[in-house]
């Protein structure tokens, strides 16, 4: 486990790290390191500079902002685990942080770095999905908004520009007659997850997402179901659920014998939302 | 691995025209007979995955030259350092009073950390030619990738019993994937024949076959790993047993019952020529049962769970031949180079009156620290705190074999009661005439000699021996207070047995399995340090969890390894770990010294058998069963799928 060589900076300032990054050959952003530490050292990554931004203290701030909650992309899981930023979604995200890897990777992995690196098996990647987040991303040329799910393209694929850093993670405010729902399943505690479901029901606002995380591809938003149950509310799950996540899984890229798993944790998600 | 057998296949090795590294054959009984008298013909197969013996630590070594002494120093994390000098030096061409070989705490090893590694050789021979220190440090990329792998074995079984489920006649094919070579000292051929050698297990059989092929393929080496075949072997007559309670209707307690050793019967020899010793088979599973709640579970079994998981059962009886014989039976019979005799062990009464003793095995985490101390306790009353027990290093260690096949406590603790009690002689002489007595009204309790008028600390007597000659009688010895004894364990071995239960639950939409319950009911006669024993026994099944659940090595087709780092190798941690239940059962073996047996497989040897069969039990309801470990989600999903679709067509 020994990285390829590369140089390092320790950004302290938003604007000192763009400029580094922007003049930069080959430079990457690190946070936390939790991703990106392993494939250093397995050299899948060999970048020739990486600029720390775990510091920047611009990155580290929430606030409310207006209908949303702007988390600094440095905002750690353990820190939304903890309840030490507000939070907007009755209680999923630090729900779904306390159940990321361990909490020695908690305490240092960043909620921005996690969404950057993209493993189509992470935990807020499917979660910032299904709430409907976006994020704000700071470039040279300024800032710009991107849905999360318009974000993610593909595995550790993201549409992220040259020289761009996540800055913020905006998720929208749920109303107090929301419910969500969640399942996963990992071959052990604190590993990536083979399936993950959430399901978000906010009947005052945005109605239902149900999305799918897994291996083989980037969250899969599932539109039948949450069609189907943006018009129940977070009543029981209709009798027709199982016809509308298969409807969703059809174009899915799934491994054989994987199919019977991720129809079983995408109804539990929907069944957790009445639980 | 069939593909090896195939003529058609490219040769490992060309100019061996096959495959075949060994093919072993053993029959016994009068299987024809036998078949012939049997009703029910019961066959199961069962393929174990490759896996990593994945000690905590990768491999490490330090190699320098000493130009002053002409000596070869090598550290290695190694838990035979006496073989390893051995082999190190045949390679190197270097006389073994030339090389010394230290092994420190080694970062465990399970087994892997055994043989004579490439990357050692290259190292001692590169700090020969340079004349300066050489460093390796094994990183888990290289581990997973080079090391030596373990398992990798498929067995068909045949058991022909008659209408009451008692087993006439066993019939077994072993086949063994041992990588491209053998690792020296162990020959590859060792994991066939102790995979179909026990595999009539705890059962009286009268009549088998067996047969054992290990084939070579472009993988790694396969290498010993704790537990050796034997979780091979158990699997194979545990299938059997809940596959004839099957057939004939009863439960699967009650077959084991039926088919079980008695103790009236032991000691008793076994049809592959085993000598189960001592203990009661029946009265471990009994109660492993008990430790269970079994009445309870079948009630919530056939309940039904609220959330559509099923339940199982799944028990896995056996026996562990532990501190191997070194005869026709034990380890002579296995073709190695190193064929272990007499253990050695040095004990040195030092001058201040404290004890050294000095053993040719290597203690890497079983606490013979502790245990070897208790020992010289025992023998001759000293404070175990006043005891230091060295070993690790060729300079200091008497050329014993080392740590393996769960030896140590019997044979090295045998060695150390030995010389205990030769050196009750010296020291009774020296202080009968230091209390001016007679040498047979000498008692030695306690740390002291005690005569009819008065004692002596052994710190006077080491007193008198290396610094006050004038305070010794006249016909004293030369010997003095150093001694050397050997153990030679009593051949095949030590037999110690094991109960294992299992309950499980098994999602059958997701397919993964949890371990909600597990007790175990082991007997290693006389437990010398319980404590120690617990933990090889919990760590034992912390490799057998790993076994039956987790972990495998897995390779594409062109042998390209799959699983390189630990986030493709999934191994069990402390959140997997159930609960274990366990108690014992004490019956001393009567063919060791203290009545003690080893322990340090028992627990790695059990859990895929039961766990097997739990899962299996939790399936019976939809038909569907596994039959290849680890047994991951997808491996059940697609047990279900194939019952599926067996159903429908």
């Amino acid at each position: 486990m020994k990285p390829a060589e590369f140089s390092y900076t320790r950004a302290v300032t938003l604007s000192d790290a763009l400029g580094s990054f922007a003049s930069s050959t080959l430079g990457r952003v690190i946070a936390g390191g939790q991703s990106l530490g392993p494939m250093l050292n397995l050299r899948l990554a060999e970048p020739r500079e990486l600029i720390d931004v775990s510091r920047l203290v611009e990155l580290r701030h929430t606030r409310i902002e207006g209908d949303r909650l702007a988390i600094g992309a440095c905002v750690t899981h353990a820190e939304i685990e903890d309840g030490k930023i507000p939070d907007v979604t009755v209680g999923l995200m630090p729900f779904v942080a306390s159940g990321i890897a361990y909490r020695a990777v908690r305490n240092r992995g960043t909620i921005g770095g996690s969404i950057a690196h993209a493993d189509p098996a992470a935990d807020w990647l499917t979660t910032t999905i299904a709430l409907d987040a976006s994020l704000l991303l700071s470039g040279a040329a300024g800032q710009r908004e991107v849905r999360v799910s318009d974000f993610v393209r593909g595995a550790l694929d993201t549409a992220i520009g040259e020289g761009e850093i996540i800055t913020y993670v905006l998720v929208p405010r749920l109303s107090s007659a929301a419910c969500w729902g969640h399942a996963k399943y990992a071959k052990k505690p604190g590993d990536f997850a083979q399936s993950m479901a959430v399901a978000v029901v906010d009947p005052e606002r945005r109605g239902a997402r149900i999305v799918l995380g897994q291996r083989a591809e980037p969250p899969r938003l599932m539109c039948n179901t949450s069609e189907l149950l943006a018009a129940r509310g977070c009543a029981p799950p209709p009798p027709d659920l199982g016809a509308a996540i298969e409807a969703d899984l059809t174009d899915a890229q799934i491994e054989v014998g994987d199919r019977s798993m991720h129809r079983a944790i995408v109804a539990r998600a929907v069944q957790d939302l009445a639980a | 691995m069939a593909d090896a057998l195939k003529k058609d296949r490219p040769f490992v090795h060309e100019e061996w025209g096959d495959n075949i590294l060994v093919d072993l054959k053993l029959e016994a009984g009068d299987l024809v007979a036998a078949k012939a008298a049997a009703v029910h013909v019961i066959e199961r197969s069962f393929r174990m995955n490759r896996m990593h013996p994945l000690p905590l630590e990768g491999r490490a070594c330090i190699a320098n030259y000493d130009s002053r002494l002409d000596e070869l120093i090598v550290y290695v994390a190694n838990q035979l350092p006496v073989p390893l000098q051995i082999g190190l030096s045949q390679v190197l061409g270097i006389s073994q009073r030339r090389l010394r070989v230290v092994a420190p705490d080694i970062g465990a090893s399970f087994g892997l950390k055994t043989y004579l590694e490439s990357e050692t050789v290259c190292v001692a021979w590169a700090a020969m030619q340079l004349r300066r220190p050489i460093r390796w440090i094994q990183d888990r990329y290289e581990s997973l990738v080079c090391d030596a792998n373990c398992r990798d074995y498929h067995c068909k079984v045949v058991g022909h019993a008659d209408a009451s489920g008692r087993v006439l006649a066993l019939e077994c094919d072993v086949t063994v994937d041992s990588g491209a070579y053998s690792p020296w000292p162990w020959p590859a051929g060792i994991e066939g024949g102790l995979a179909i050698g026990n595999m009539q297990g705890c059962y009286d059989i009268r009549a088998f076959r067996g047969r054992a092929i290990n084939v070579v393929s472009n993988k790694p080496a396969g290498q010993p790993f704790r537990g050796v075949a034997r979780p091979l072997s158990c699997i194979g007559h545990e299938l059997l047993m809940d596959g004839i309670a099957d057939v004939v209707g009863i439960d699967p307690i009650e077959v084991r019952l039926r088919n079980f050793v008695t103790p009236a019967q032991m000691p008793y020899l076994s049809i592959t020529k085993k000598t189960l010793d001592s203990g009661d088979y029946a009265a471990a599973l009994k109660r492993a049962a008990q430790l269970i709640d079994l009445p309870a579970v079948r009630a919530r079994q056939k309940k039904g769970e609220p959330d559509g998981k099923l339940i199982g059962v799944g028990f896995a009886s056996f026996y562990e031949q532990t501190a191997y014989g070194t005869g026709p039976f034990g380890y002579s019979a296995w073709g190695i180079e190193l064929v272990p005799g007499m253990e050695p062990a040095v004990a040195r009464l030092t001058g201040d009156g404290e004890l050294i003793i000095e053993v040719g095995s290597h203690s890497h985490g079983q606490g013979h620290e502790t245990v070897f101390a208790q020992v010289a306790n025992e023998v001759l009353g000293i404070d175990p705190r006043e005891v230091s027990i060295r070993f690790g290093d060729t300079s200091v260690s008497p050329v014993g074999t080392g740590t393996y096949t769960s030896r140590s406590m019997v044979t090295t603790g045998g060695a150390v009661a030995e010389a205990c009690e030769l050196l009750k002689a010296p020291i009774i002489k020296i202080s009968a005439h230091l209390l001016q007595c007679k040498a047979a009204d000498v008692q030695i309790r306690d740390g002291r000699a005690h005569g009819p008028n008065g004692s002596v600390a052994f710190g006077e007597i080491g007193r008198a021996w290396y610094h006050h000659p004038e305070d010794l009688p006249a016909d004293m010895g030369s010997g003095g207070l150093t001694v050397t004894a050997g153990y030679k364990p009593h051949d095949p071995g030590a037999f110690a047995y094991s109960a294992h239960a299992a309950v499980v639950s098994v999602d059958p939409q997701v397919g993964n399995v949890d371990v909600i319950d597990y007790a175990i009911v082991a007997d290693c006669g006389t437990r010398v340090n319980p404590l120690l024993v617990e933990g090889q026994v919990i760590g034992g099944f912390s490799n057998g969890l790993g076994n039956a659940l987790y972990e495998e090595s897995t390779y594409d087709d062109m042998g390209q390894p799959t699983a390189t780092t630990l986030a493709d190798y999934t191994a069990p941690t402390a959140p997997s770990m159930p609960d274990v239940k366990l108690e014992f059962i004490e019956t001393p073996s009567p063919f060791a010294m203290f009545g003690m047996k080893g322990i340090g497989e028992n627990g790695a040897i059990g859990p895929p058998a039961s766990i097997v069969n739990a899962v299996n039990d939790a399936l019976r309801p939809i038909g569907a069963s596994v039959s290849e470990t680890p047994v991951t989600a997808r491996r059940v999903r697609e047990a279900i799928a194939r019952a599926g679709m067996v159903k429908t067509s």
